[in-house]
């Protein structure tokens, strides 16, 4: 359960960040990878929970969840990873690399002026 | 309302301090090793047989994290290697600045290899980077050989996997070619190192991975010890 750090963290750049532009911080979009280690549902409940009964609120947390892709080394083409499967579909190379799906990314802000 | 766009990562702070000890560890050309599993797998173990084998001089330290009890520092100081014992008090698993804080006074160029035990966790640790050179993933034959499939966060970014209790394999129901074949599935250049720690199984395989691993951490520090001082 270490959402519940990772939520402590993300309500410190949001203080920084209401602190910046001297205005309430309504919203914060974060980017999630399939393969963060980071489970979006427990993470909401924890930043939800934290954020009541605080100057923050209301915060509403926007989640955009980032699927695992991968790009192949031979034919340079970026492809979506179901199921474990990291061969390429194009050409059929075994030697691909990631390309996405580890983010635990900050995406924007939306604050009142 | 006016939406602002952030580009930085959640855990910039985490990040930004991993990257300050990686840049220690590489000036000094220690290797540091990150080992993570899920409790009982036997991380513990594994080190004191490694500590066990290594010579007196050789210049090494551990860091231990737990939720609580130095019970693991105790075990791993018999073998008169420094060993320093974190405890998160809670916390499910170690960040950067747990380990800056427990290198405490210890120079930077005291060691060549430092091994750091996680706490025993398969989920939480692959989030914090801790300025390792290499993560380890320990699994063993008395869990499920679908532990990959289940924790592919963590089996992804993992450098070696060190498949534990080998010696265990007549007695339980664990099938080692689906395990193998789940970690490839994950990652398919894994690299796997099989070992018993009771019997001592494949241990000198894991330890030439280690010294290997170590000689190229050092090659590193000569190379940039080099660049730094052209020959006249």
């Amino acid at each position: 359960m270490h959402e519940m750090s990772i939520a402590a963290s993300m309500l410190e750049a949001v203080e920084a960040e209401s602190a910046r532009h001297q205005a309430h911080v309504r919203a914060v979009g974060v980017k999630i990878g399939e393969l963060a280690g980071v489970d979006a549902e427990s993470l909401r409940f924890c930043f939800e929970t934290m954020v009541r009964d605080t100057e923050l609120a209301p915060l509403s947390l926007e989640i955009e969840a980032i699927p695992w892709r991968n790009r192949c080394r031979r034919c340079a083409r970026d492809f979506p990873v179901l199921d474990y499967r990291t061969a390429c579909p194009h050409c059929g190379s075994t030697e691909t690399d990631l390309a996405g799906g580890r983010e635990l990314e900050f995406a924007y802000m939306e604050i009142d002026e | 309302m006016t939406r602002v766009p952030i580009a930085r990562k959640v855990l910039n702070e985490n990040d930004r301090l991993a990257a300050e000890l990686r840049r220690g560890f590489e000036t000094h050309g220690t290797l540091c090793v990150n080992l993570i599993s899920s409790p009982g797998s036997g991380k513990t173990m594994l080190l004191e047989r490694t500590l066990a084998s290594f010579d007196p001089s050789r210049r090494v330290a551990v860091l231990t994290g737990d939720i609580q009890t130095d019970n693991d520092a105790q075990r791993l100081a018999r073998y008169g290697f420094p060993v320093r014992q974190i405890t998160t008090g809670g916390a499910c698993h170690l960040d950067a600045r747990m380990v800056a804080q427990a290198l405490g006074d210890w120079q930077p160029d005291a060691f060549d290899l430092l091994l750091i035990e996680n706490v025993g966790n398969l989920v939480c640790p692959s989030s914090y980077d801790l300025g390792e050179e290499a993560r380890v993933v320990l699994f063993s034959v008395t869990e499920g050989e679908d532990k990959p499939l289940k924790y592919p966060a963590t089996f992804h970014r993992a450098d070696l996997v060190v498949l534990n209790k080998i010696d265990l394999l007549p007695y339980v129901p664990f099938r080692i070619d689906l395990a193998r074949e789940y970690l490839r599935r994950v990652q398919p250049e894994i690299e796997i190192v099989e070992v018993s720690c009771t019997t001592g199984a494949g241990l000198d395989t894991w330890r030439e991975w280690l010294d290997r691993r170590a000689r190229t951490a050092e090659r590193h520090l000569s190379q940039t010890a080099e660049l730094r001082s052209p020959p006249a």
